[in-house]
């Protein structure tokens, strides 16, 4: 019997419109064979959680570039918590200034992957990360 | 192909096959005595070359390469049509470019000092940077602000944020480039408002707006309101401008945005100049004479890291949008057909990786910004791959401009380039591509109509991906990404302090309840009202700014009548 694809999905959380990354990364990540759902544009954390419960994921990837990571990331974090969501992986990727690393990867983020990252090291990450 | 609207996407245009070209009786011994000995004793490096965009490069450009090319009617010279030598007779001899930096972050307060501390360094125009809530047409106390405020450059929720960041620099003196899109016209109106307030002549401020709302559906995704009324906005701007500010460009198209998100250098020419002719059509449908209105348009592009197809790039700009202006529409007036445009380094060719390299790229890339003639300039900071720029890293952007114009000797002469077999032949070919893509985006029925397929997003996330591909199998090389990688400390970058937010909370709150809301709401009604009908809207909108609504409350009056948009993602 197939495994059960790995379900992803793909959020821009935050007023910032700056898609390239997150598109790149959910075509990479589809073509690698998982599912992909990519929420668009200018989702709340409440958005990102409510949709991850409803899409029933293992993993979420966050696109963030515009700076409001450590307001929004914990509220996310937050929020999953809260709907029972402490197994699903989040991941996060974009302009990540390094001081605040620590603090978001204590708040519950699994990894942060900076500029110049290949698709292939986010993909080898989540396999290693999710056994099906 | 038989459909000229094929909605999949189109293989890159491949140039001219190598078997178009005639070579002479010399080039052919050439390739018999010089060049197969020399590539049979050791093969080439790769087995084709292209440019950062895909497109291929042949090894050698001879006068073959320009069969049909007419130097008189095809190259000319500069300050004459076809103006792709550049658009003024003495070029970089006559006046340097303007060494525009874009700059903005936190409070009106802190832009401001910036502003003063660039200008006392030379600089000669400003540049603002809006944060996030401002571009979006939300005030810094909106709970979708919350943690944007003041991050991307600076929070300007109200006439009275405007006041501060211009206080002491004299609008009357200074040329000020906005970038600010959805809420352009509101923006505008609170830096007239200032002008009038110092005393300064609408007549006599210059200055650019952005206000390019095309590219933001098509690329940068800053919109609020649908197309339709968003290019009522655009034009209102217009028809305002013409009748009161005759020297402020009350646009810039950009392809700046395009290329970031992922484009190649002939799709960023393509869409712009396309999404240039269709603010024209739409200007001339609301009765605006050619000649008047065009000659305040300004463009803005990508200065990316291929030195020769970006200078290729902007000669083939100058040319295309003087034959659409003379052939399509009928324009008499020869500053119509002058193509002026501001540059900006690649952003997305910065990496945060080993960051002092970006010094090299942004200078190479600022280089070929001015071989092809730009106008205006700003150069991105080193440390522009991690946050916005300290003033450490600012500075070093500024002076690589300035050595450029003072110690290269480039700008002695005009279009150094001009007759180079390879730059001529390059023009001719990314002029004739993005012709292709023009003549595709007509068929289609206009700009507007290829934005709501998803045409031209669907071309950029294609070519973006490709890209990746090649980064990520190493075809293309980003130094120190993919190869000559090393371990470094961390750079020291520019903090924003986090408590902006709730110091422009508070001023908000302040305004508020200085204000008449009285007035506010009276001025509020009538822009409201004004929506709903065909007026001007720029009249309306300067009473609302004059009253001191803010800019959330403005923008939601017109949110009330004309709607959000909400794009359909493609991935």
């Amino acid at each position: 019997m197939p495994d059960k694809k790995i379900r992803v999905l793909i959020a821009k959380p935050g007023l910032d419109g700056h898609d390239r990354g997150a598109k790149i990364i959910a075509r990479a990540l589809r073509d690698a064979g998982m599912e992909v759902i990519y929420t668009g544009l200018r989702q709340t954390p409440e958005m990102i959680a409510t949709a991850a419960v409803q899409e029933d994921v293992d993993v979420i990837g966050l696109s963030i570039l515009s700076g409001a990571h450590n307001t929004l990331c914990p509220q996310l974090m937050k929020l999953l918590h809260e709907k029972g969501m402490d197994d699903v992986t989040v991941l996060l990727g974009g302009i990540i200034p390094e001081a605040d690393v620590a603090a978001l990867k204590a708040a519950g983020i699994a990894e942060i992957f900076l500029p110049g990252t290949s698709t292939q090291d986010i993909v080898t990450f989540i396999h290693g990360r999710i056994a099906h | 192909m038989s459909n000229p609207i094929n909605e999949t996407t189109q293989t890159l245009p491949s140039g001219p096959a190598a078997t178009q070209r005639k070579p002479s009786a010399r080039e052919q011994a050439w390739q018999n005595n010089t060049l197969q000995p020399a590539l049979e004793r050791s093969a080439e490096r790769q087995p084709e070359f292209t440019t950062i965009s895909g497109y291929p490069i042949r090894r050698l450009y001879t006068e073959a390469d320009l069969t049909g090319w007419n130097a008189d009617r095809d190259l000319g010279l500069p300050g004459e049509p076809p103006y792709t030598r550049g658009i003024h007779a003495t070029m970089h001899r006559g006046r340097l470019w303007t060494m525009r930096q874009f700059a903005g972050f936190g409070t009106a307060e802190d832009t401001n000092q910036r502003f003063r501390y660039l200008l006392a360094q030379g600089q000669t125009g400003l540049s603002t940077a809006f944060d996030l809530p401002t571009l979006m047409g939300y005030d810094s106390d909106h709970p979708l602000s919350a943690g944007e405020v003041g991050k991307c450059g600076v929070a300007i929720s109200s006439l009275a944020d405007m006041e501060v960041l211009f206080d002491k620099i004299p609008i009357a003196d200074v040329t000020t480039s906005m970038t600010i899109n959805s809420p352009a016209a509101v923006i505008w109106a609170m830096y007239l408002a200032v002008a009038e307030k110092q005393g300064a002549d609408w007549k006599k401020i210059s200055g650019t707006l952005q206000n390019d709302i095309l590219k933001e559906y098509i690329a940068q995704k800053e919109y609020i309101y649908p197309p339709e009324p968003s290019m009522r906005l655009v034009i209102d701007t217009f028809e305002f401008g013409v009748k009161h500010t005759p020297k402020f460009n009350p646009i810039s198209i950009s392809g700046y945005h395009i290329r970031e998100a992922g484009s190649t250098a002939i799709q960023e020419l393509a869409f712009t100049l396309r999404d240039g002719l269709e603010y024209v059509e739409w200007g001339m449908r609301r009765g605006l004479d050619v000649d008047e209105f065009v000659p305040q348009l300004s463009f803005f592009f990508n200065a990316h890291s291929d030195f020769f197809e970006e200078i290729a790039k902007y000669r083939a700009a100058r040319r295309i949008w003087h034959k659409a202006m003379v052939e399509r529409y009928k324009s008499k007036n020869p500053r119509s057909w002058a193509l002026r445009f501001h540059t900006q380094t690649a952003g997305c060719s910065l990496t945060a990786q080993q960051p002092y390299n970006n010094v090299v790229r942004t200078a190479i890339q600022a280089l070929a910004a001015v071989l092809g003639g730009t106008q205006s300039l700003h150069t991105n900071s080193l440390d522009e791959a991690w946050a916005l720029p300290t003033e450490f890293a600012a500075t070093i952007a500024l002076r690589t401009q300035q050595i450029i114009a003072h110690e290269t000797g480039v700008t002695n002469t005009v279009d150094p380039l001009g007759g180079s077999y390879f730059v001529e032949s390059l023009t001719n070919e990314i002029e004739a591509g993005a012709w292709e893509y023009i003549d595709r985006i007509d068929a289609m029925g206009g700009m507007v109509k290829a934005i709501e397929r998803g045409y031209p997003q669907r071309e950029i996330s294609e070519a973006s991906y490709r890209y990746q591909v090649e980064l990520d199998k190493k075809r293309k090389i980003m130094v120190g990404v993919n190869d000559f990688v090393a371990q470094e400390k961390p750079l020291e970058t520019l903090q924003i302090d986090e408590t902006v937010g709730h110091r422009q909370a508070a001023r908000l709150s302040q305004l508020r309840a200085d204000r008449s809301q009285e007035n506010v709401s009276r001025a509020l009604a009538t822009l409201r009202k004004a929506a709903q009908g065909n007026d001007n809207l720029m009249p309306h909108i300067l009473a609302a700014v004059k009253s001191y609504a803010t800019l959330g409350e403005i923008c939601d009056a017109m949110r009330d009548v004309f709607g959000t948009y909400e794009e359909i993602a493609i991935t």
